[in-house]
């Protein structure tokens, strides 16, 4: 079995009202060290077989279709999920 | 408001209303439409027929629980193949809320939205100012009139790039703005204040609030004549019907 992982971000000119929220509440745990927090999304897919670079594509191409809306967010990355 | 279209005139008018899973004033929006003179038509997400419609709403709601994104998942059903290539056609389509959202996922309307910037549920009878009187939607009402209808929804702030809302400000395809009642300016951190856009041809609008929760007094938000009585959002319903009858 093989997994493919897609990462997705808010695009850098998009606010992102959940992050700024988190970096709001760090420091209340006492992480003042953090100035900005930016959140997003981590997607897992898995396949029957080995990843291949046609599987590899195909997950590129999901990512922009459908798994990451391209007006406010980024494919940053997608690749293979070795420890798999 | 501009006049009201008499229900004799206009019952040939049918208005697909489309459920999803998860939608949730469907049912308003087809009661909308029978006041306004209309024939609603219920139609089916997963049925790519839209059964000889003359326009279409999609209704708000929370479809596939708004995951992945609110509008994401329903934007690839059956039945918004069909909505997406009627539109193109011209046939009036009205996104409200969650429909809205639909139809920025389906890039039948430019820009999209995120969370609130103040991240709360928000419902509130809210105040807009028409800025677009010529859509197949808006054509009841005047350019500059500020009307009362409620909104409710967490994912509701708007935004484009900068391009974009030049582009939508020059081209006069903001429809509805959010107007200042004392208590907020901006309900929801929405770029510009935009409530509600249209695409070129003016056929097809989204708003976040909800005018089919303004059409019948007793059941509206407060107005100037009372408790409840509020049918600011009627006019939306006559204006595609008038639409149609010119078309």
């Amino acid at each position: 079995m093989g997994r493919v992982i897609v990462e997705v971000m808010p695009k850098p000119e998009i606010l992102d009202p959940q992050g700024k929220a988190v970096v709001g509440a760090l420091p209340r745990l006492g992480f003042t060290q953090f100035m900005s927090v930016r959140q997003g999304k981590r997607f897992e897919l898995e396949v029957a077989g080995p990843v291949t670079p046609e599987i590899l594509a195909a997950a590129r191409e999901a990512a922009e279709k459908m798994l990451a809306n391209t007006v406010i967010e980024d494919v940053v990355a997608v690749f293979e999920d070795r420890a798999a | 408001m501009g006049g009201v279209v008499s229900a004799g005139s206009t019952t040939g008018a049918r208005i697909g209303v489309i459920t999803f899973p998860g939608t949730l004033d469907d049912r308003d929006a087809q009661r909308a439409i029978r006041l306004a003179g209309g024939t609603p038509v219920a139609l089916w997400h997963n049925d790519a027929n839209l059964h000889g419609v003359d326009a279409v709403i999609i209704p708000g709601g929370f479809s596939y629980g708004d995951y992945l994104r609110a509008g994401a998942i329903s934007r690839f059903a059956a039945a918004m193949d069909s909505v997406a290539d009627a539109a193109r056609g011209g046939m009036p389509v009205l996104g409200i809320c969650n429909g809205f959202q639909i139809l920025t996922e389906a890039h039948l309307l430019p820009g999209s939205m995120i969370k609130n910037d103040h991240l709360h549920f928000i419902c509130r009878e809210q105040p807009l100012i028409v800025e677009n009187a010529l859509t197949a939607w808006t054509n009841q009402y005047t350019v500059g009139q500020r009307i009362v209808i409620p909104l409710k929804n967490t994912d509701g702030q708007y935004v484009a790039d900068e391009r974009t809302l030049d582009a939508l400000e020059a081209e006069g395809r903001v429809v509805f703005r959010y107007a200042d009642d004392g208590v907020m300016a901006n309900p929801n951190g929405s770029r510009r204040a935009i409530a509600g856009v249209t695409n070129e041809r003016g056929n097809v609008v989204g708003l976040m609030p909800h005018p089919e929760h303004a059409v019948e007094p007793g059941f509206g938000p407060d107005s100037a004549t009372g408790a409840r009585q509020g049918t600011d959002g009627l006019p939306f319903f006559t204006s595609v019907l008038t639409s149609l009858i010119a078309a």
